[in-house]
């Protein structure tokens, strides 16, 4: 085994090689598509200006002010060449749409809750739905739970946003037990006291649902199918020849094993969470990191967008590199040497 | 005074198993005995219900099969007229299993160690896993394996070290019954000999009955005690395994025995083609029949019926029982 060592060292620099690619490659593309894209974020943002002061003299020359401000008028490599050395140095430059903010000052107010939010929403679905997935799976699981597949196929059919209104109308509107938007009300302002925490939860509920509920259904049927697999394994039937009881039969033969794939995806999800649900946020209202970037594909804020997705690309590469590298504990079989 | 012939450690009765609504049986009322200590094994080509009759005994049968029919005595005991609880505390203690050596059987992300500690374990009061590990040693040192592969994966293993290992489980808890169904298909000749070779140590070192299930009658002559020769769902001979090779009673036994390859001669292949008749379709005389040279009128009509025919013999067979 010890002799393996020198090629897991190499496959450990290889696989860093890939998450540095990886980021260069989402960060460019990432450079290019809102630059394609029409419309002038300058001049939107002019725009909104005057049409709030009414009447702007000289807003050619202002325009003008402004894209040397944000450095637009340089040529595109010389654009790039500073993304991606300002990108390296984590400094994310103005927002164009709320100027004089920071990208990272916004970043910093809408991370933590959409941080909160999506992961209590990701692992909440995935427990929940693995392991209901795991007993639809399960020979032996009572027939009455066959029901919940169509139900499951039914809820992931529903995109978040279309049950979040539903969400709104009922719990919101309609019964009053929730708040319509926001994250926490205002006479509880962020700090350490349960009043605010309750607060804080009190408005997530209703989104969270909405993401766990139309979520759940994905998970679900992943783990049905890997589940039915490993039923039939060989190694399962040996084990009930053994006469295992059919808990350890369950989880130690049947989850162990089905869970494998699952995690993958679980992995993905999480690191996807750093960029929030756009469209959840969006109906809720919630001050994230999605309807943060909501904002800035409606205003063009370049900066904005970028800062965004670039925090989105190392969160997803970040997370793959350590599924990668931590799915050996997982999977025996994948183990390299000594790592 | 019991003797073994009184006492067998098996007697599976009229066993019928049948899949769905097939017209036909797949295991077609056969009965046969297990004796103390003795190695019988159960001989058929693929397809000829040996397998569905193992997983019957072993209630291990999965829908659309059921036991539709019949008996399995373990010392008296009907083992299909338990309740699931009741067989489940019992199983592993009285007849366990050695799976077919191409399987998967050992669960890819257990060590070795936990697999066979999941054994004892469902079956006695451990509390603390440190008095086991002891026990595992010995247990893979009956099957000729150092004790370091204690700590190994399934995958880090061979193939004749994984089925050695699944031998070591299978006498986990001295069953008097060790059921092996085809232990060393898929492995390669040198390895089948050493698996062969665990498989007759232990029984000799530990004493157990054993079923051995498979179509090689080369491994028959070398292990088993007995052969219970199956067709088409039916027993059609049984008797000691010497007997059988120097003068097999059915025509069907007597072609298997010539598919042995030899490197004495070298002579077309004995048995006739085609196959056994499919579950779907219903004959009425003796399936063999359409594939047999001795064929006669009346085997077309008229199933054989197992009949004595040597003192520890039996064969279902209209011609050979013919004065």
């Amino acid at each position: 085994m010890s002799t393996m060592r020198g090629s897991s060292l190499a496959y450990l620099i290889r696989r860093l090689a890939m998450f540095a690619l990886t980021i260069w490659l989402g960060l460019t593309l990432m450079f290019l598509i809102p630059r394609m894209a029409p419309g002038d974020p300058i001049a939107a943002m002019v725009a909104r200006i005057s049409s709030q002061a009414g009447r702007v003299e000289n807003s050619e020359q202002m325009i003008q002010a402004w894209r040397t401000r944000f450095g637009l008028d340089a040529p595109l490599y010389q654009q790039y060449g500073r993304y991606l050395w300002n990108s390296l140095h984590f400094d994310l430059g103005y927002s164009m749409a709320y100027f004089p903010m920071k990208v990272e000052d916004l970043v910093r107010a809408g991370m933590p809750w959409t941080l909160a939010l999506l992961s209590i929403a990701t692992v909440l679905s995935f427990l929940v739905g693995s392991t209901l997935g795991a007993l639809m799976g399960w020979p032996a699981s009572p027939r009455a739970l066959r029901l919940v597949l169509p139900a499951a196929l039914c809820f992931t059919s529903i995109p978040p946003f279309m049950l979040g209104i539903l969400l709104i109308y009922v719990f919101a509107f309609g019964l009053r037990w929730f708040p319509f938007a926001g994250a926490y009300a205002h006479e509880f302002p962020p700090g350490r006291n349960l009043d605010f925490v309750f607060s804080a939860v009190h408005h997530g509920i209703l989104p969270a649902t909405a993401i766990v509920v139309t979520t759940m259904g994905f998970w679900a049927l992943g783990m049905r199918a890997m589940m039915v697999t490993t039923s039939g394994e060989d190694y399962m039937i040996l084990a009930q020849a053994k006469g295992l009881r059919p808990r350890r039969l369950f989880w130690m033969y049947g989850v162990r094993n089905a869970i494998l794939p699952q995690v993958t995806s679980l992995a993905l999800s999480i690191g996807g969470i750093a960029g929030g649900s756009v469209l959840v946020e969006y109906i809720f209202t919630y001050p994230g990191m999605g309807y943060l970037l909501y904002q800035g594909i409606v205003n063009n804020d370049y900066a904005l967008i970028q800062g965004m997705t670039s925090i989105l690309i190392i969160g997803v590469a970040t997370a793959v590199l350590i599924v990668d590298l931590a799915y050996p504990l997982l999977d025996p079989r994948i183990r390299r040497g000594d790592l | 005074m019991n003797t073994p012939l009184d006492n067998p450690v098996l007697r599976v009765e009229d066993l019928e198993v049948r899949y769905g609504n097939l017209a036909v049986p797949a295991v077609n009322r056969v009965n046969f005995e297990v004796r103390r200590g003795e190695i019988l094994g159960l001989v058929g080509e693929s397809g000829c219900g040996k397998s569905t009759a193992a997983m019957s005994i072993l209630r291990l049968l999965h829908p659309p099969g059921r036991v539709t029919h019949g008996r399995v005595l373990l010392d008296g005991i009907d083992l299909l007229a338990m309740g699931t609880r009741e067989h489940r505390a019992l199983c592993w203690k009285t007849i366990s299993l050695v799976p077919q050596g191409a399987m998967n059987a050992l669960n890819p992300v257990l060590r070795v160690e936990n697999q066979i500690a999941d054994a004892i374990a469902a079956h006695e009061d451990t509390r603390s896993k440190g008095p086991l590990t002891p026990r595992i040693n010995e247990l893979l040192a009956l099957v000729g394996l150092p004790s370091r592969v204690r700590r190994l994966y399934p995958h880090e293993l061979s193939g004749g070290m994984r089925q050695r290992v699944c031998i070591a489980m299978a006498v986990a808890l001295r069953p008097p019954l060790v059921i092996a169904d085809e232990p060393t298909s898929a492995l390669d000749v040198v390895v089948q000999r050493v698996v062969a070779q665990s498989l007759l140590d232990i029984k000799n070192r530990l004493g157990n009955s054993m079923l051995l299930i498979g179509h090689d009658m080369g491994l028959m002559a070398q292990l088993a005690d007995r052969v219970a020769i199956m067709y088409a769902g039916r027993l059609v001979e049984i008797a000691p395994v010497a007997d059988v090779f120097r003068a097999p009673r059915h025509p069907y036994t007597r072609q298997l025995i010539e598919s042995t390859p030899t490197i004495g001669q070298r002579r077309p292949l004995a048995v006739n083609e085609g196959g056994p008749p499919g579950l779907g379709t219903r004959t009425a005389g003796c399936p063999f029949a359409p594939r047999c040279p001795h064929a006669m009128p009346r085997c077309a009509n008229e199933p054989p019926a197992m009949a004595q025919c040597g003192e520890d013999w039996q064969a279902a067979c209209h011609w050979s029982a013919q004065p």
